[in-house]
């Protein structure tokens, strides 16, 4: 039997709170890339009950990705939206989800992620990070944005840390471990960072801003 | 002297020449100068003065 919508809220206000459970079941959140990083924010926010996930991503789940994605072995071959609206519905039926089939850049960007007032920055490759965080500083210096850089390896996950970077921008991670030849990433360590982005992002929307 | 992410530096140029002698690759950064935001396109104009504070944050691959 799937609860009720009712009844999954009164269970998460009952959890989170009455105050705090109205603002994170009002809120909007963009997640842009749904790999390591996004699938498990993601996931992470629709069981925190956030109200509107806008996710994005380009690519379709492969192989490859199975090690730390929040994907099945039977969604190989589908877009990454898609797969991960199923599995966020299967998680929480009452979550809006916004799926777009899409690449962002500096000309879309603008446009896309008008009316999304907290960003996640969820890129595997450096130059569409840095794309995407200087086009939101640059284009929406209200909006905040959570950016993730360097969880790669097997390294401590004690160095996995949330900054403040600047006013509206928060960077998880080690800021030093990339994938390259024989550096991987696990899902253990991908997961410890895309918990802190989800974990800032849940209370930059209970106007927690420190982090 | 200038000021890069918390640390005293003996500089002067723009942004862009700033970039090269840390070591920067200008595509995968994002530069904040005097808490103001610069855009990539402004990096060889933005001439940097003495006692300016910059905050260069650098990203690395994976996701």
């Amino acid at each position: 039997m799937i609860p009720t919508e009712q009844e999954m809220y009164k269970s998460l206000a009952e959890r989170h709170g009455e105050d705090l459970q109205k603002k994170i079941s009002s809120a909007r959140v963009a997640v842009c890339g749904l790999g390591g990083l996004g699938s498990n924010i993601a996931i992470a926010l629709a069981r925190a009950g956030v109200g509107k996930l806008h996710i994005m991503d380009f690519d379709r789940v492969d192989i490859s990705n199975l090690n730390r994605q929040q994907y099945s072995a039977e969604q190989v071959g589908i877009y990454k939206t898609i797969a991960i609206t199923a599995n966020l519905k299967a998680i929480n039926p009452y979550c809006e989800v916004i799926p777009e089939i899409i690449k962002l850049d500096e000309k879309n960007i603008p446009e896309i992620l008008k009316d999304d007032d907290i960003i996640c920055e969820a890129f595997d490759n450096p130059e569409a990070k840095a794309i995407l965080v200087n086009s939101i500083l640059e284009n929406f210096p209200e909006k905040y944005i959570v950016g993730g850089s360097g969880m790669a390896s097997l390294g401590s996950a004690n160095t996995i840390t949330t900054r403040r970077v600047m006013k509206n921008f928060y960077l998880c991670g080690d800021g030093v471990s990339e994938v390259s030849d024989g550096t991987g990433l696990f899902s253990s360590r991908v997961m410890v960072c895309a918990g802190h982005q989800a974990n800032m992002i849940l209370r930059i929307i209970a106007g927690e801003l420190n982090v | 002297m200038i000021t890069v992410n918390g640390e005293k530096l003996d500089f002067s140029g723009n942004i862009s020449e700033l970039l090269d002698v840390l070591e920067y690759n200008g595509k995968r950064v994002a530069v904040e100068l005097n808490e103001n935001i610069v855009p990539k396109s402004e990096y060889d104009n933005t001439i940097i003065s003495d006692g300016d504070k910059l905050e260069i944050v650098r990203f690395v691959g994976g996701g």
